[in-house]
């Protein structure tokens, strides 16, 4: 999500294809170090109850994830 | 003699003039068009609502149904409390509190068993790289809040100012809108997943 834009595709790949998954790193790495929060949107299983998953490392993805979202971060307004 | 060195240095000074002032000209009209190219977009009243417009099904995409026709429906999300570390408990269970997240405008934290209001979060999603000029679409502004909220409650409460309702928001709107949700509700929000689908 980007201010004055809304939704843009940074990357996209397989992450079982090495050259795929090194693009999606480097992006991963590219938004974390500009600042921005990272969050896969996630299911409770059982409970159907959504919410998001904050994610610090590209290894803290979880395997299922389709996408993940970068937003500014927050601050006091 | 004085004379005719003075006039020389006249001479000099006014061609060295000549010789300075093009460079100043041009740093000046340098610096004039990088202000021009650092100013933020001119308004696009269509690329913002192209860009409300993607917000829109992002958020759809992430939230439940029940919640995406809150937003449809009524122009908030509630998002029930987490507990916070400090109040450990039973991570499944419900904490007293709910939250309802507006688009551009505080979370207000309130009660739902009797509807009282507790506080009012202020928390923006500011444009790092554009120097905070520009800001999120309605519905992304949303869903930043709706992600901050689920994923690290704590951390966004953390990070926001935190007034008593009455600040930014009108306490009766938002009694209004908790009164609103309930009707909402009570009319058949059981239905909604059936029909957002």
């Amino acid at each position: 999500m980007k201010p004055g834009h809304g939704e843009i595709l940074l990357a996209e790949g397989d992450p079982q294809v090495r050259e795929d998954e090194q693009l999606l790193i480097e992006e991963f790495r590219r938004q974390l170090d500009e600042g921005m929060w990272a969050a896969v949107p996630t299911e409770r299983p059982g409970s159907g109850r959504r919410e998001a998953q904050m994610v610090r490392d590209y290894g803290d993805i979880p395997s299922e994830a389709q996408r993940v979202i970068f937003f500014p971060r927050a601050s006091g307004g | 003699m004085v004379l005719a060195l003075l006039t020389a240095a006249l001479m000099a000074a006014t061609l060295a003039a000549f010789v300075v002032v093009p460079p100043a000209i041009a740093r000046f009209q340098l610096r004039r068009k990088q202000r021009v190219e650092a100013s933020p977009q001119a308004f696009d009243p269509g690329r913002e609502r192209r860009a409300e417009q993607r917000a829109r099904q992002l958020l759809r995409s992430c939230v439940n149904d029940v919640e995406w026709a809150m937003y449809r429906d009524l122009g908030f999300i509630r998002v029930d409390g987490r507990r916070l570390p400090d109040a450990p408990g039973d991570e499944e269970a419900l904490a007293p509190y709910a939250y309802l997240i507006y688009p551009h405008k505080p979370i207000v934290a309130y009660v739902p068993e009797s509807g009282r209001l507790l506080s009012e979060y202020c928390v923006e999603f500011p444009d790092l790289t554009g120097g905070g000029r520009t800001r999120l679409p309605a519905s992304d502004d949303v869903l930043a809040k709706w992600m901050a909220i689920t994923s690290d409650e704590a951390r966004v409460i953390g990070r926001a100012n935190m007034h008593l309702v009455g600040r930014q928001h009108d306490p009766g709107h938002v009694r209004r809108d908790i009164w609103r949700l309930s009707e909402w509700e009570r009319l058949g929000a059981g239905d909604i997943g059936a029909r957002a689908a």
